[in-house]
C-alpha cells in the first residue's frame, strides 16, 4: 500500500519510499560534490603557477577525480533526485518500483566508489575522457558502467512513474512544464548512456585484454556522445529548476506553456548534436557533417535557450508586477528577495549561463573558431560556466528549498546562506572570466606546468598569461570557499538543524523513513490544473524590463561572437 | 497554493492538437530524442571515419 | 497556478501567445540563422579553414614518411631534434610522441605547405603558440593541413591534449623565415 505524508508548510506530498530515494540520492550527490570541491581546490593551487602546489602525478590524478566527481556523480546523483522530485512529488503519485529505484541507488554508489578507488590506486590518471589508446585500471571503466546502468534503471523508474501517475490519474491534463523539463533530461539521460555502454562495454573488455584494439577517434565520436550529452542532461534540470524556483518564490506562471514546451522540444530534437563541438579539428569528418552538428541544426537548441532566458526572468516580472512592483522597467528585479538564497542561487545561475556559458559556448562551438579554442583553458572556463556557476548553483539553490521542506530541519547560519550564493557564484565568476582570457592567449588545458620545466624545447608565455592565471586560481579559491559554506551549511543542518514536525532524526536525514505515523494510506487528493491566467494582454509587453535584459544578452552576444571572427581571421591563413 | 476546479470545461470536447499530443507523450519524445542524434551525430559521424581513405 | 501544477487549460496548444514572446523568437531566430551561415561564408571568403583532409594509416607507415622528409630536408639540429626546411609548397611531415615534436620546422614566410600531422601512440594535441592554432592528433590517422605562415617568427609547439606524467615537456618549434 502506498503511504505518503504532506508537507505542513507547502502542501507538496511525498511518497514514502521516494522521500527516502530522494533523501539517498541528495547526500551521495553531496558527498561527491565535497570530494570533487577539495579536489578542485587542489587543481587550482596548482595550475596556479607562483602556488604550484601538487607534483605532476598528483596534479593528474587530482584532475581526473575532479571532473568525474564534479561532472558525473555530484551532477547525477541529483539528478536522480530531481527525477524522482519531478515524477513522485510534483505529480502526487507513488514511485514505480521503488525496488528498482534502490537498485539504481546501489549500483551507482558502488559504481562511483569503484571509479574512485581505481583513480587513486593512481594507475588511472586518465582524465575524465579516458582517450584511447590511453588505458585506464579495469575497474575505472567498470565503475563507470555500473553508474550509468544504475543512472539508467533511475531514468526508467521515473518513466515508469509517469505512466503510473498517468493510468492512476494523480493529476488533471497534462503534466506540469517543471515535470516535462525532467523528461527532457530524462530522453537526453537515456541517449548519453547508450553511447556510454557503446563505447566503454569495449573499452573495459580492451583493458582486460579481450580486445586488442580501440580505435582512437572512432572512441572519440561515440565517447562524446556521452561526455557531451551527460553535460546537456544538465542544462535540460537545471532550466526546470529555474521554472521551478520561479514558481516557488514567486507563484510564477510559465508566460506560455506552448512557448516553454516547444523549447524543450527543440532541446529533445536538436541539443544532443552538439557533442560534436569537441570533434571540429579531428582529422577526416567532413564540414557538412561538423557544421550541421555542431549548430544542433541551425542553432534551434540555442534559440530555445534562448526562449528559455527570456520566459523564466519574465514570469517572474509578470508575478511581480501582478504583485504591485511596477514601477518602471526593473523595480520587480530590485525588489526581489535577493536574502533568500533559493532564488539569489537560481538566478545567478540563470546570468552567468546566460552571459558566460552560452555564449562562449555557441563562440568555440563555431566550426572555424574552435581552431584558436580548441583545448586550451578557454574551454574549462566555458564549462565552469555551464556546469557550476550554472546547473551546480541552480541545484543548490533547490536544496536550500529542500532542507526544511524534504529533510525537516530549520537550516543553520542563516546568515551564511544568505551570503553564499555571492560567495561561491563571485569567486566561479571570476575563475571564469580569467580563465577564458588566459585561454586566448593559448594557455593549455590539463596541463601541469606552464613553464615546461624539463623540456628540451621550450616556449614562454607572455606575463599577462600568467597573472591571468593567477587572478583565475585566486577567484577560484574563493569559490572554494563558497562551496565548503554550502556544504556546512546543508550537511550542518541536516546534523544540527532544529527539528520541524513531523520531526526526522539523524538516519532519517540518510534516507530513513519517518516515523510510521507521520504517514497515511490515504490517496493524495487529485493535482488540479493551474488556475486561469486573469487579463492576458496580448498587445502590450508583459515583461518590459526582462525584454530589455534579453537585447542586453543579444547585443553582447553578437558583438562577442564578431571579436573572435576578427581574431581568427588574424591566425595563419588555412585552407 | 492556489487551486480551483470549477473551471468552463466548454473545451472538454475539443480534440487535442497533433503537437500537443506530441509533446504530451513521453515515450514518443524518447524515441525520436534518442533517434535524432543516433542517426545524425553518431552513425553519420561514423560513417565519415570509416570512409577515410587508406594513406597512399 | 504554477510552472509546477498542469496547464490551466486543457489545450494549451491553442492558447495565444504574447506578442513579446513572439518578437524575441523572431529576433532569436534571425541570430541563430545568421550564425549559421557565417560558417558556409567563411568556407568561401574566409581564409582559415580546414581542408579536412585525412588518411588512415599506420604508426610504422606514418614514422618512415617522416624519417624520409628528415634525410631529404635536414638543415640541423637542435637540442637533439632535427631541423627540416623543406622546399615551399611540398609535403610537410610532423609527427608527435611521449614527448616530442618531431622534428622542428623551417618554413617559409607566405609559402604554402602541406602540412602532415599524426602520432605515434596516444593523442596529442598541436597547439602553435603564440598564433593559438590548435589541432586534435590521433593515432591511425593521417591528417592534412594546408597553412601558409603570414607572420615571420619562432613558434612553440605545445601539446595540448594530456598524454601522461611527461606531458608538459612535450613541446615542439616551428620557425618562420623571411
Amino acid at each position: 500500500m502506498a503511504q505518503f505524508r504532506t508537507c505542513p508548510d507547502t502542501g507538496l506530498y511525498f511518497h514514502k519510499s521516494a522521500e527516502s530515494l530522494i533523501k539517498a540520492n541528495a547526500v551521495a550527490a553531496a558527498v561527491a560534490l565535497l570530494v570533487a570541491g577539495v579536489l578542485g581546490l587542489l587543481v587550482v593551487l596548482t595550475r596556479w603557477q607562483a602556488v604550484h602546489l601538487l607534483p605532476a602525478d598528483q596534479f593528474y590524478m587530482a584532475l581526473t577525480a575532479h571532473g568525474i566527481d564534479a561532472l558525473i556523480f555530484w551532477i547525477i546523483f541529483f539528478e536522480m533526485a530531481v527525477l524522482y522530485v519531478a515524477s513522485s512529488v510534483l505529480l502526487r503519485s507513488r514511485l514505480a518500483t521503488p525496488f528498482w529505484g534502490w537498485v539504481q541507488f546501489v549500483l551507482m554508489l558502488v559504481g562511483a566508489i569503484m571509479t574512485n578507488w581505481a583513480i587513486f590506486q593512481g594507475n588511472s590518471s586518465v582524465m575524465m575522457t579516458s582517450y584511447a589508446p590511453m588505458q585506464a585500471a579495469p575497474h575505472f571503466y567498470l565503475g563507470l558502467i555500473l553508474f550509468a546502468v544504475g543512472a539508467l534503471i533511475g531514468c526508467f523508474v521515473f518513466f515508469g512513474t509517469l505512466v503510473v501517475a498517468k493510468q492512476e490519474k494523480t493529476y488533471d491534463g497534462s503534466i506540469p512544464l517543471v515535470t516535462f523539463g525532467a523528461v527532457t533530461a530524462a530522453i537526453i539521460a537515456v541517449f548519453t548512456i547508450a553511447s556510454g555502454a557503446i563505447i566503454l562495454v569495449p573499452t573495459f573488455f580492451w583493458s582486460i585484454g579481450y580486445i586488442s584494439h580501440i580505435d582512437a577517434e572512432m572512441y572519440r565520436i561515440v565517447w562524446w556522445g556521452m561526455g557531451h550529452s551527460s553535460q546537456q542532461i544538465n542544462v535540460a534540470a537545471h532550466v526546470a529548476i529555474w521554472y521551478l524556483i520561479a514558481g516557488l518564490v514567486f507563484g510564477a506562471r510559465p508566460m506560455s506553456e506552448k512557448v516553454s514546451r516547444s523549447a524543450y522540444l527543440l532541446y529533445i530534437l536538436f541539443l544532443q548534436l552538439a557533442c560534436a563541438h569537441h570533434i571540429l579539428v579531428d582529422p577526416g569528418v567532413s564540414a557538412e557533417w561538423k557544421v550541421f552538428n555542431t549548430s544542433y541544426a541551425m542553432y534551434l537548441a540555442v534559440l530555445a535557450s534562448m526562449i528559455h532566458g527570456l520566459t523564466v526572468p519574465g514570469s517572474i516580472e509578470v508575478a511581480q508586477r501582478a504583485k504591485g512592483f511596477n514601477n518602471g522597467l526593473f523595480e520587480w528585479l530590485r525588489k526581489a528577495p535577493w536574502d533568500n538564497p533559493v532564488f539569489s542561487s537560481m538566478f545567478i545561475s540563470l546570468v552567468t549561463f546566460g552571459f558566460l556559458g552560452g555564449i562562449t559556448g555557441v563562440v568555440m562551438g563555431t566550426e572555424q573558431i574552435n581552431l584558436i579554442i580548441h583545448n586550451t583553458i578557454y574551454v574549462p572556463a566555458h564549462f565552469h560556466a555551464t556546469v557550476v556557476t550554472g546547473t551546480t548553483m541552480a541545484f543548490m539553490g533547490v536544496t536550500f528549498f529542500l532542507i526544511p521542506v524534504l529533510f525537516r530541519r530549520q537550516m543553520i547560519l542563516p546568515g551564511l546562506a544568505k551570503l553564499q550564493p555571492y560567495i561561491f557564484g563571485g569567486g566561479m565568476t571570476i575563475l571564469i572570466l580569467f580563465m577564458l582570457g588566459a585561454g586566448t592567449l593559448g594557455v593549455s588545458r590539463r596541463h601541469w606546468d606552464m613553464d615546461f620545466t624539463g623540456a628540451a624545447l621550450g616556449f614562454d608565455y607572455p606575463g599577462m598569461a600568467y597573472t591571468l592565471m593567477g587572478i583565475g586560481a585566486f577567484g577560484g579559491v574563493i569559490g572554494v570557499v563558497g562551496g565548503a559554506a554550502f556544504l556546512l551549511i546543508t550537511v550542518g543542518s541536516l546534523l544540527f538543524g532544529k527539528k520541524l514536525e513531523p520531526s526526522a532524526g539523524l538516519l532519517q536525514s540518510f534516507g530513513v523513513p519517518l516515523a510510521a505515523s507521520c504517514y497515511t494510506d490515504e490517496r493524495p487528493a487529485i493535482l488540479p490544473r493551474a488556475a486561469a491566467a486573469e487579463g492576458h494582454h496580448g498587445s502590450s509587453f508583459e515583461a518590459p524590463g526582462t525584454f530589455v535584459l534579453a537585447l542586453v544578452l543579444l547585443v553582447t552576444f553578437v558583438v562577442y561572437y564578431f571579436i573572435n571572427w576578427k581574431y581568427l581571421a588574424s591566425v595563419w591563413q588555412l585552407s | 497554493m492556489k487551486e480551483t476546479s470549477d473551471k468552463p470545461e466548454k473545451d472538454q470536447e475539443e480534440k487535442i492538437p497533433a503537437m500537443q499530443t506530441l509533446i504530451d507523450n513521453p515515450f514518443l519524445l524518447l524515441f525520436i530524442g534518442v533517434a535524432m542524434p543516433t542517426v545524425f551525430y553518431l552513425i553519420w559521424g561514423i560513417m565519415e571515419i570509416v570512409t577515410i581513405p587508406v594513406a597512399p | 497556478m504554477t510552472s509546477f501544477m498542469p496547464p490551466a487549460e486543457r489545450i494549451w496548444w491553442k492558447v495565444p501567445v504574447g506578442r513579446e514572446e513572439i518578437v524575441w523568437i523572431l529576433i532569436a531566430l534571425t541570430w541563430c540563422l545568421i550564425m549559421f551561415f557565417m560558417m558556409p561564408y567563411w568556407h568561401i571568403y574566409g581564409k582559415q579553414n580546414l581542408s579536412n583532409e585525412a588518411y588512415q594509416t599506420t604508426p610504422a607507415k606514418y614514422g618512415a614518411k617522416v624519417q624520409e622528409g628528415i634525410d631529404q630536408h635536414k638543415v640541423g639540429e637542435e637540442a637533439g631534434v632535427p631541423i627540416v626546411h623543406p622546399p615551399a609548397g611540398s609535403d610537410v611531415y610532423m609527427l608527435g610522441r611521449l614527448w616530442q615534436w618531431w622534428p622542428i620546422l623551417e618554413l617559409e614566410k607566405d609559402k604554402t605547405y602541406r602540412l602532415h600531422l599524426s602520432s605515434m601512440d596516444w593523442q596529442h594535441g598541436f597547439s602553435v603558440q603564440p598564433i593559438n592554432i590548435n589541432m586534435q592528433v590521433v593515432p591511425g590517422y593521417e591528417m592534412v593541413l594546408t597553412v601558409t605562415p603570414d607572420q615571420a617568427g619562432e613558434y612553440g609547439v605545445v601539446c595540448n591534449e594530456y598524454c601522461g606524467i611527461g606531458h608538459h615537456t612535450m613541446v615542439g618549434k616551428i620557425y618562420v623565415k623571411e
